[in-house]
């Protein structure tokens, strides 16, 4: 958990990489799910954010 | 002697065109090549894209082209992100996304390992087996709806033979609870050889000295096929499941043949409930945003499924 967060600081790619990956699944399970509806409304932004991320930290070093 | 084609077209190029040609550097010469490929993917995939970001935060309708588009920010997306309709639309893609993968992996699976045993003729059934898959969708649509006929399908004697209800009591297309079964059923048909032949390549790119190694070692058959079989056939089939999962989340003409999207709107996938915006309500902006959230999530989805396909192939 440690070196998760000292690799996180020191922008590694590994751990923002994993972030911007919970952050897309977090996002679709929130527009599919049929429990809570403003979870589907916010579900675009937390996808969106996701893959920007993940776009950007893709190319940050191992 | 007879010169080449090639010969002759460097005689007949005039002197000053060859000299310049000739002072070009590789990468330049590489990029000449492949600068029309880069158009078109720019005039084809890039542009339109684009486009429809520009389109998505408009109220412009392309039924009335002479009308002013008027910039309305992100009014689209907050009525697309709050509408029920279109939220019972993502669990109905959400349902058939999930069951035709889930389904279609194992029967796929275990279709390619009984092919992959090489029993008699099992050329003549994997072409058997294959022959959905080379249909139009809305053939298949079709025909399922035949199958589907509460009086007449065979779909339909099939379970009544089975379980010994009447064949006319149930409507497969026609019930709230069974419609979004009956696509799901349809799909996995059609599909489930596609899984296959992949498994199958996968397979069969095992080579037969890891077994005969394992046999050694005294590995039982269950061993054996969870440590090396599965390890080394799923890169193929986590390639399957993302062709599959694209497509799925885009179906569009085999459920529009087969339900229409009813009853109600039970079976209306994403795809179909877009179709309606863009091009029966002529609601092109709200339409092009609500494209770009499905693009996105398609996208996001991609991105991580296919990091996790390189971490797998690099094991």
């Amino acid at each position: 958990m440690t070196a998760f967060i000292r690799n996180l600081l020191r922008l590694r790619r590994g751990p923002w990489e994993m972030v911007a990956s919970v952050l897309i699944a977090l996002g679709v399970v929130m527009l599919m799910q049929p429990f809570v509806k403003i979870l589907f409304t916010w579900s675009f932004l937390v996808t969106l954010t996701g893959t920007v991320m993940f776009l950007i930290v893709s190319h940050f070093r191992e | 002697m007879a010169q080449s084609p090639i010969t002759r077209a460097a005689q007949a190029t005039p002197e000053p065109l060859a000299r310049r040609i000739r002072g070009l550097s590789d990468r330049a010469i590489a990029w000449i090549f492949i600068a029309p490929s880069i158009f078109l993917l720019l005039a084809v995939n890039i542009f339109p894209l684009i486009w429809t970001i520009r389109l998505s935060f408009t109220d412009y309708r392309v039924n009335r082209p002479n009308r002013d588009i008027e910039w309305v920010g992100l009014q689209n997306y907050r009525r697309i992100l709050t509408d029920s309709d279109i939220w019972q639309t993502m669990q109905a893609t959400a349902h058939f996304l999930i069951w035709t993968i889930v389904l279609q992996v194992l029967i796929g699976f275990a279709l390619a390992w009984l092919i992959n045993s090489k029993f008699r003729s099992s050329n003549f059934w994997t072409t058997i087996i294959v022959l959905p898959m080379m249909l139009s969708p809305a053939v298949v649509g079709n025909f399922w709806t035949f199958l589907y006929q509460p009086q007449i399908g065979l779909f339909n004697h099939a379970i009544a033979f089975v379980t010994g209800a009447d064949p006319a009591s149930f409507s497969m297309i026609g019930d709230v609870a069974l419609a979004p079964w009956a696509i799901v059923i349809a799909d996995t048909w059609m599909w489930t050889p596609f899984v296959m032949l992949i498994c199958l390549a996968g397979l069969r790119s095992i080579p037969e000295s890891i077994y005969e190694a394992a046999e050694c070692d005294r590995a039982s058959k269950w061993r054996q096929f969870w440590t090396l079989t599965v390890p080394m056939v799923l890169p193929f089939l986590m390639l399957a499941v993302l062709f599959r999962g694209i497509e799925n989340f885009k179906m569009f003409d085999l459920v529009v043949q087969l339900t229409g999207g009813g009853p109600g709107n039970t079976t209306e996938l994403t795809s179909i409930n877009l179709k309606r915006e863009a091009f029966e309500k002529w609601r092109t902006g709200y339409a092009s945003a609500y494209a770009v959230i499905l693009f996105v999530t398609v996208f996001g989805l991609a991105s991580i499924y296919v990091k996790a396909l390189n971490r797998v192939k690099d094991r």
